[in-house]
């Protein structure tokens, strides 16, 4: 079977950053959980501070720069996607919001996604639920159940017991890869507003390979749009 | 091929002098504008539609209508027509009567419109943008092509009966293109009609582009209006030139900094490489814009956007010089040496006519008997009405 492609997004501001870390770690044990089942893993780890100004372009003008295009893509193609920030002032990081709001709206949609988020304090530990959850629910992406929290404390935790950080990352790539598992590879999904007729077939091959973002949609066969 | 420029008519502040233009004084630029492109030998100026600040052209019809009087030869068109938010009623009557007034140097430029809040001040909902077009459309091209016409649609009053007047002139619609940067519902419909089709490139990546013409050339064909390199294609392009590249950049760098849309983003350097933006000499201008013919096949338009971000007039002035001496004439020879034989070029009403055999009223009037409705209304298409099919209606 092909590798399973695992998208990582980390918003980290520094380098090396604790976010990073984190992201990471949850890709290591991701990909040895799918080891265990006896399947590859391909991760590709889209660091946002290195794209931060495409990102910021592209909000402002949308121009997409080739290396935000290749980023986008990957997720875009991802199966299953590793999203990972600080948490600054009780929410995500204004990188990381602003590369999700890239993101094609249906590009995550069924989705498996692990939430991981940093901190200097563990005050902040609900913000996954709080914040980072309703913004992939809202992307109809399957998150998983555990969201992998760590605070600067978390660090110096004490070894793999299910409280401590190892754990909790232990639990999150265990629940992606029981989803990925005996589930086919992703391949592209029709865009929804292209209509489900044989007709609206050719529609597909002149935009493939694009992301997706640069076209709104496909399109009908304009005589089934008309009236009779 | 034609080329010409596209005016999108901002209000903008020069970011060197602090000045900002009156509406009054850009108004009377943009026409200063398009009467300097006929002067330096460019085919086109096209006007854009707007009904927010700091955008000035709401009125298109009011602008060219002038620029009729004042000009001899340069075709008028838009870019875009609201074909959403606009009766199509008014868009029939409005651009029959321009084409009556210029002579038929007119077409026109279909386009969705991308500002939200503009669409209820017309009693429209955004959310139907592609919906509007679609049926909106589809009325303008019966309006006139059909001298009486019933209606029923989702987003207009019926019809019963309809004629719009002034007839177009000679029987002639005015050839349409439909603008869409990245709807292939658009490119579609374009395609089906076998208008033409513009893809505003100046945001965009050119395979973007390309993968946009090329789905429209594709169901040019797939509709049987000809060979997909026979479809009709225009794009934008933006330049900023002076004889010295160096100079261009240092003397546009302010403007390109501050401009609306795309200024405080991106560097200068990365937007003009990652789009049609070319910003140095004229030889550079030739040779970027030369080479777009094998990204994107032979195409019939080439649109410049020359003033906009606060430029000065005479800058702009100069700018027009520089494109219709230095610049058109050489890309010219090149894409004609370049273009494979049997390319159309665009519809224009002259070639149209042309193609009906018939004789211009508007050049030479006469009491062609098969143009006589027995309304006395003039332009109407030869054969397209008969005084005995229309008895009925008229009462006699």
């Amino acid at each position: 079977m092909s590798a399973r492609r695992i998208a990582v997004i980390s918003a980290g501001l520094s380098e090396p950053s604790s976010t990073r870390q984190l992201a990471d770690a949850l890709a290591r044990a991701s990909a040895a959980e799918l080891a265990r089942g006896g399947e590859h893993a391909a991760i590709e780890v889209i660091e946002l501070r290195h794209i931060a100004p495409d990102i910021l372009n592209g909000l402002l003008t949308g121009t997409h720069a080739e290396p935000l295009v290749h980023a986008l893509r990957v997720v875009e193609e991802a199966d299953a996607v590793i999203a990972v920030t600080p948490i600054f002032s009780t929410s995500y990081s204004g990188l990381f919001k602003m590369f999700v709001d890239l993101i094609d709206r249906d590009a995550l949609t069924g989705v498996p996604v692990i939430l991981g988020a940093t901190a200097g304090t563990p005050r902040h530990s609900l913000a996954i639920d709080y914040a980072m959850r309703p913004l992939f629910s809202y992307l109809h992406a399957d998150v998983v159940p555990t969201g992998v929290f760590a605070a600067t404390a978390d660090w110096g935790g004490q070894g793999t017991d299910a409280e401590g950080l190892p754990g909790r990352i232990a639990r999150a790539a265990g629940e992606l890869a029981g989803r990925l598992t005996g589930t086919a590879p992703r391949t592209r999904a029709p865009r929804p507003e292209a209509a489900p007729t044989a007709s609206a077939a050719p529609a597909a091959a002149p935009l493939g390979g694009a992301s997706s973002r640069a076209f709104d949609g496909g399109f009908v066969p304009l005589g089934d749009l008309l009236p009779h | 091929m034609q080329f010409g420029i596209f005016s999108v008519g901002d209000v903008t502040t020069d970011p060197t002098t602090g000045k900002t233009p009156t509406e009054h004084e850009r108004i009377q630029a943009i026409l200063a504008i398009a009467s300097k492109a006929e002067e330096v030998g460019l085919d086109v100026f096209a006007t854009g539609e707007h009904h927010n600040p700091p955008f000035v052209p709401s009125s298109p019809t009011t602008m060219l209508g002038f620029l009729a009087a004042q000009t001899n030869r340069i075709l008028l068109s838009t870019s875009t027509t609201l074909i959403t938010t606009n009766d199509p009623v008014k868009i029939a009557e409005d651009f029959a009567m321009l084409q009556h007034i210029s002579g038929g140097r007119v077409d026109l430029m279909m386009g969705r419109g991308n500002t939200g809040p503009v669409y209820p001040w017309f009693g429209k909902d955004i959310r139907d943008g592609i919906s509007l077009a679609i049926e909106n459309y589809a009325l303008l091209h019966r309006l006139w092509r059909e001298d009486f016409v019933d209606w029923e649609g989702k987003f207009r009053t019926p019809l019963q009966g309809f004629q719009s007047t002034p007839r177009p002139l000679d029987g002639i619609a005015p050839f349409v293109w439909h603008g869409s940067i990245r709807s292939p519902q658009i490119a579609e419909q374009a395609a089906y009609y076998g208008d033409g089709f513009f893809h505003n490139n100046i945001f965009w990546p050119q395979e973007h582009t390309a993968q946009m013409i090329n789905l429209y050339r594709e169901r040019y064909e797939h509709y049987g209006h000809g060979p997909a390199a026979h479809a009709i294609v225009g794009v934008g392009g933006q330049v900023f030139m002076r004889k010295n590249s160096q100079a261009a950049k240092d003397e546009f760098r302010p403007y390109f900094n501050n401009a609306p849309v795309y200024g405080h983003g991106p560097s200068m350097e990365e937007f003009t490489a990652q789009t049609p933006l070319t910003v140095g000499s004229p030889q550079e201008v030739i040779d970027r814009y030369a080479a777009q013919q094998e990204l994107y096949g032979d195409y019939q338009r080439q649109l410049f956007l020359m003033d906009h971000a606060g430029l000065p007039l005479k800058t702009v002035l100069e700018q027009l010089d520089l494109l219709g001496e230095e610049v058109v004439p050489v890309l010219r020879r090149e894409f004609a040496a370049k273009r494979a034989p049997g390319v159309p070029d665009a519809p224009t009403h002259a070639s149209m006519l042309a193609r009906t055999g018939a004789v211009s009223q508007a050049i030479a009037p006469q009491n062609d008997p098969t143009y006589d409705t027995g309304f006395g209304v003039t332009g109407i298409a030869p054969g397209a009405a008969t005084l005995d099919s229309l008895d009925v209606e008229a009462g006699r």
